[in-house]
């Protein structure tokens, strides 16, 4: 090939990458979202069908979202996605996020006392921050062949299984705890005195209970390792987490505990120095339409909060799920209150004495 | 070249090291300084005070998990060294030049694969179902699953792992410029190996060792990945303790407190360490 060839290729490449570059960076969409939430496929068929829009995606949980976001005062990203219940007091206290409008989002088909759940979690002097967009549940995990008995949150501390559960040391076990010692930590939230005093009950009880546990868990990979493996028969577990072992060994199943499961609903919500709300939007409505959710669902784990949004999950999961809940089970769902100011110092003290507490 | 142009010179030069000090490590430390010295005393009100301090101080918590990451850092170095200095010896004075480059490859090995990656290494190796724990089953030596990890001595070996280049490399340079014919001449006035090691070659690689432990004990005390995934459900590490300020609990000033205590703490650290070894930072870090 003679030089002035190889040349006029390289221009041409680089002509070529120049214009692609352009079409395709009019705007970036700049998504802050939970592992899985944002599936390559679901990503590519959405930049096929806007080609002006670029997404990127930050993979984060609900306290790095606020701490990204609390640092940047709310710039740096377009769309995010925390939970319902976290929120209130963060927009109140640190003002990251701006309010919904509601008319740019297709809500005919979502399910409406999600919505309107949410829409009371997040209203704050009558503007809307968030909208649902998947729920699930934290619940209790077993291998009904060794631990049929399995199903209270109780039951993690109980001595026949010493050295073979855990679970996560999280807010969520401490207000699991607190359902199974018969208290209502939820409608505590009004009164933190006797929130404290309900969480020095608890704190004792998992004091007690460390001997009990094998390690905690911190992701969904190590919990999986531990339950696959058989080092443990029982755990506090994500439904998702639970679902995707159901596939792999039919003998691990998702338990609703006696006191309920805990529901959770990721949001979608607008980081108030974002800058492509438009393309936002119709993120929204693109992944809740109905020939989305069964990518997203079997990405996730989670069902769309959608009506018959479990009949819109892959068939594995529906299946997993429709043998772990009974209507019953899905009445007595505790969806988890908002977070006042103030709760998650208290409950991170409370995780500090347990974990600094010496067990065996 | 005239003054003005060598003072140019200096200053181009001079120019890519102060701003790299002043941009990434000065403003950083003062704006968390001035983070740690604020209270929180209503929702979005601050007030200048010691109040993070004093909660460090009040929480047996909070000062009992740092005393936990000093003593095991401090161990963690010890036996960095211990193992460290016979292989930094061999590859010194021992191994023939060829064999150097091989030998200082395979310390290097470890850092070419993340902190991550390393540590589910250690993780797929000694979990209760995991390959030595079966190994030993197999061979007879144990009857039932051993689990090696969520315990402190994991701990405390993947931390040597990981750290160990840090002390081989200074140690190497130090002994390498000892001329070979001291140790002769230690021999050849009757003194025994351990005499030899003791009143020559130590004292020649003094420099070294404080510089190899002060770089491990610093990378240790302020490691991150290592404890969290290799510790189990009492270990704690003080870094951990400043994530869950910032992340979880959205404390940031008494997490900027907590940084700059564990500063301060690793500065004495380092600091007593030279007094007792009679060495400055000049004769230490600054000459390898």
């Amino acid at each position: 090939m003679s030089q002035h060839k190889k040349t006029l290729i390289a221009a041409a490449t680089g002509l070529a990458l120049l214009t692609s570059v352009n079409a395709s960076a009019d705007t970036t969409l700049r998504l802050l979202t939970w592992g899985s939430y944002a599936p390559d496929k679901v990503v590519q068929m959405f930049e096929e069908k806007y080609p002006d829009i670029k997404v990127e995606v930050t993979f984060s949980n609900n306290e790095e979202m606020i701490s990204k976001l609390r640092a940047t005062r709310g710039a740096g990203f377009d769309l995010a996605q925390p939970s319902h219940d976290r929120i209130h007091s963060a927009q109140l206290e640190y003002n990251i996020y701006k309010p919904m409008d509601l008319s740019k989002i297709d809500l005919s088909n979502v399910d409406t006392t999600l919505l309107d759940g949410v829409k009371a979690n997040t209203t704050i002097d009558g503007k809307v921050f968030s909208v649902p967009h998947q729920w699930g549940t934290t619940g209790l995990m077993a291998d009904k062949t060794i631990a049929p008995d399995f199903n209270s949150w109780g039951d993690i501390c109980d001595p026949q299984y010493k050295g073979k559960t855990s679970m996560r040391l999280k807010r969520t076990i401490l207000l699991a705890m607190a359902f199974d010692m018969g208290e209502d930590p939820f409608a505590a939230y009004s009164d933190l005195n006797k929130y404290q005093g309900i969480l020095n009950k608890v704190t004792d009880k998992l004091i007690d209970c460390k001997d009990n546990i094998k390690a905690y868990w911190k992701g969904g990979d190590d919990l999986s390792a531990m339950m696959l493996s058989g080092e443990i028969v029982g755990s506090e577990t994500w439904d998702s987490t639970a679902f995707k072992l159901y596939n792999q060994n039919k003998n691990i199943v998702f338990v609703p505990p006696k006191t309920g499961a805990l529901a959770w609903i990721d949001t979608f919500t607008l980081p108030r120095k974002g800058k492509a709300d438009d393309a936002a939007y119709k993120w929204i409505n693109f992944v809740m339409s109905p020939e989305i959710i069964p990518l997203m669902s079997a990405s996730t784990g989670a069902v769309a909060a959608v009506n018959g949004g479990i009949d819109l999950m892959p068939d594995d999961k529906r299946e997993a799920l429709k043998a772990a809940f009974t209507p019953a089970d899905i009445k007595n769902l505790k969806f988890f209150a908002n977070i006042p100011p103030g709760v998650e110092d208290m409950e991170g003290k409370a995780l500090e004495k347990i974990k600094a507490a010496s067990g065996s | 070249m005239n003054h003005a142009q060598k003072r140019l010179a200096f200053l181009l030069l001079f120019a890519p090291f102060f701003l790299w000090i002043l941009l990434l490590i000065v403003l950083p430390h003062i704006g968390v300084f001035i983070l740690s010295v604020k209270e929180k005393v209503g929702m979005g009100v601050y007030e200048y005070g010691l109040g993070n301090y004093i909660e460090f101080f009040n929480e047996p918590v909070y000062w009992n998990t740092l005393l936990r990451t000093a003593v095991m850092s401090i161990f963690v170095t010890i036996v960095t060294l211990i193992i460290g200095f016979p292989i930094a010896y061999y590859i010194a004075k021992i191994a023939r030049q060829r064999a150097k480059a091989g030998l200082f490859l395979l310390c290097l090995i470890p850092l070419w694969v993340s902190d991550l990656v390393r540590s589910f290494g250690w993780i797929v190796l000694l979990r209760e179902t995991g390959i030595v724990s079966s190994f030993l089953q197999y061979i007879g030596i144990v009857s039932g699953p051993v689990e090696f990890l969520y315990n402190d001595a994991t701990v405390v070996v993947g931390l040597v792992y990981t750290v160990m280049l840090f002390m081989i490399v200074p140690l190497v340079t130090t002994l390498d410029g000892m001329d070979d014919s001291l140790i002769e001449a230690g021999f050849n006035l009757g003194g025994s190996r351990l005499t030899v090691l003791r009143r020559i070659i130590i004292p020649y690689a003094m420099p070294g060792i404080i510089s190899g432990c002060i770089v491990v004990f610093m990378l240790t005390a302020g490691s991150y990945l290592t404890p969290i995934l290799l510790g189990g459900k009492n270990s704690q590490w003080f870094t951990e303790q400043i994530y869950e300020q910032f992340i979880t609990r959205f404390n940031w000033e008494s997490g900027a407190a907590f940084g700059v205590l564990l500063l301060i703490f690793t500065s004495i650290t380092v600091w007593i360490g030279l007094r007792l070894s009679g060495q400055t930072l000049s004769s230490t870090v600054a000459k390898t």
